[in-house]
């Protein structure tokens, strides 16, 4: 009979909080919408910030009640995003996928430094040094900030300490954008082939002085261009996109190659 | 109940006899949730209010149900279905009533529910304050603010531990030692400065 006590009692003690647990998921029921979990399961899930909101469920509660537009999330498939547009009964604009680019040819081997750089490892607090350790105050530090802060392993360090770009990974999420302290990342949309790999505002001398690849202000791709497109701007040859139909006449005139192609 | 023998519990559930650093309980949140100091204060906040209110309810369930029916031995099932229950149910509350706070606490709510340092608190309260199946006078008090201040010890711990962790992001460690491995050692570290609080005697 001993056996008796604590069966009904431990048996009467799981029914009473299974019972009042069942009641009090009835009671404490918080309505949410069906769509917010159809919607966030076809999200890519990678919670990297480029629409804006603090995560793919974030964006997903923000499409539901219209804050966000689908078009914010770079990251999806245009599969996936028309898929979702289906879920929510909206209309889905196209638009041309970007991929960021890096406006710099220097690294290791072409831009001088200008001193011996002993501190951490990471380009802003080099950047806080002096504005890091190269003689051009403009270009790629070269510690691979970029490359740790890239959710899609898009961003691989040469052996030139240059960042390169993986076109097929990346997915214009723009964390490069933001955390590279000189700035030198943009996006691209992916139509447009051509870009210059130089940031130097320095006059042509001076430039010449800190890296054999930076932009010297010479504006042979200025006269070369049919269509007014690249103009040197503040000694540097700046494309306006509007206009460019990548030709890539400049690429052929430019002498020290900083106006590159991508395929 | 005396307020010198609460001040004799406060310090030694926050220095002496701290869960995490000296007890080795709840080790699990203490390296998975203390990479940021945020996350860590939100989540010893969760702690504190589980262990406090779950040694209440396991003080009254030992108190008038197992020891009535001598099923003394029951008590790690009985406390450990209890306090499920009841985490779920706060879980559930909080969810419907402050969004804000669900937010801050709620996805923490479930880590905690079969977190050995609740258990734990709940058991040393029953060992503690109850004596030949009696309990002690100002035993109820004494099981609450002892499962407090083992909420605030864990609370300490967390947030030494998060804060080192933001500063080791900085250092230059061997790559195989980034991460778990130097949060470890770091962790020993940290309970062996502990165990220096050991020869104070009440």
């Amino acid at each position: 009979m001993d056996i008796l006590i604590p069966v009904i009692t431990l048996g009467a003690m799981g029914l009473f909080f299974g019972i009042g647990l069942a009641l009090a998921a009835k009671k404490f029921c918080v309505a949410s919408d069906p769509r917010l979990e159809a919607v966030y399961g076809k999200l890519p899930g990678a919670n990297c910030g480029a629409c804006g909101m603090a995560g793919c469920m974030g964006f997903a509660e923000g499409l539901i009640e219209g804050r966000c537009t689908l078009e914010r999330c770079s990251v999806s498939t245009e599969d996936t995003l028309k898929a979702i547009a289906g879920i929510l009964g909206i209309e889905l604009k196209t638009k041309i996928k970007a991929a960021a680019v890096l406006h710099c040819y220097g690294g290791s081997a072409r831009a001088k430094d200008k001193g011996a750089y002993r501190g951490l490892r990471d380009c802003i607090h080099a950047n806080l040094v002096m504005q890091g350790q190269k003689l051009c105050a403009y270009g790629c530090i070269g510690f691979g900030t970029c490359a740790r802060v890239c959710p899609f392993n898009a961003i691989i360090m040469d052996e030139g300490d240059l960042p390169v770009v993986k076109e097929d990974r990346c997915t214009a999420c723009g964390k490069c954008v933001a955390v590279c302290p000189k700035k030198l990342f943009s996006l691209v949309p992916k139509n447009h082939k051509v870009y210059v790999a130089c940031s130097s505002h320095d006059s042509g001398k001076d430039t010449k002085a800190a890296c054999s690849v930076g932009c010297i202000a010479c504006r042979l791709c200025e006269k070369a261009c049919p269509f007014d497109a690249i103009h040197v701007i503040d000694n540097l040859a700046t494309i306006d996109y509007n206009k460019c139909t990548s030709c890539k006449k400049c690429v052929a005139v430019c002498p020290v190659k900083i106006i590159k192609t991508r395929d | 109940m005396d307020v010198s023998k609460i001040l004799a519990i406060a310090i030694s559930m926050i220095f002496i006899n701290n869960f995490i650093l000296s007890k080795f309980l709840g080790l699990c949140p203490f390296l998975g949730v203390s990479k940021e100091t945020k996350p860590a204060v939100s989540m010893g906040f969760a702690v504190i209010f589980v262990m406090t209110c779950s040694s209440i309810i396991t003080w009254a369930l030992y108190r008038f149900i197992l020891l009535p029916f001598h099923i003394e031995y029951l008590r790690t099932i009985t406390f450990i279905l209890v306090i499920a229950a009841f985490v779920q149910l706060i879980e559930m509350a909080i969810r419907k009533y402050s969004m804000p706070l669900y937010r801050a606490l709620g996805i923490y709510l479930p880590l905690i529910t079969t977190n050995c340092a609740v258990l734990g608190v709940t058991i040393l309260n029953v060992d503690n304050f109850f004596v030949a199946g009696k309990a002690i006078k100002g035993s109820f008090f004494y099981a609450s603010f002892q499962a407090f201040f083992a909420g605030v010890g864990f609370l300490l711990a967390l947030f030494l531990m998060s804060g080192i962790r933001e500063r080791l992001q900085l250092l230059d460690i061997p790559e195989h030692a980034k991460g778990i491995p130097i949060a470890f050692v770091i962790a020993s570290l940290m309970s062996l400065s502990f165990m220096g609080f050991m020869g104070f005697k009440f």
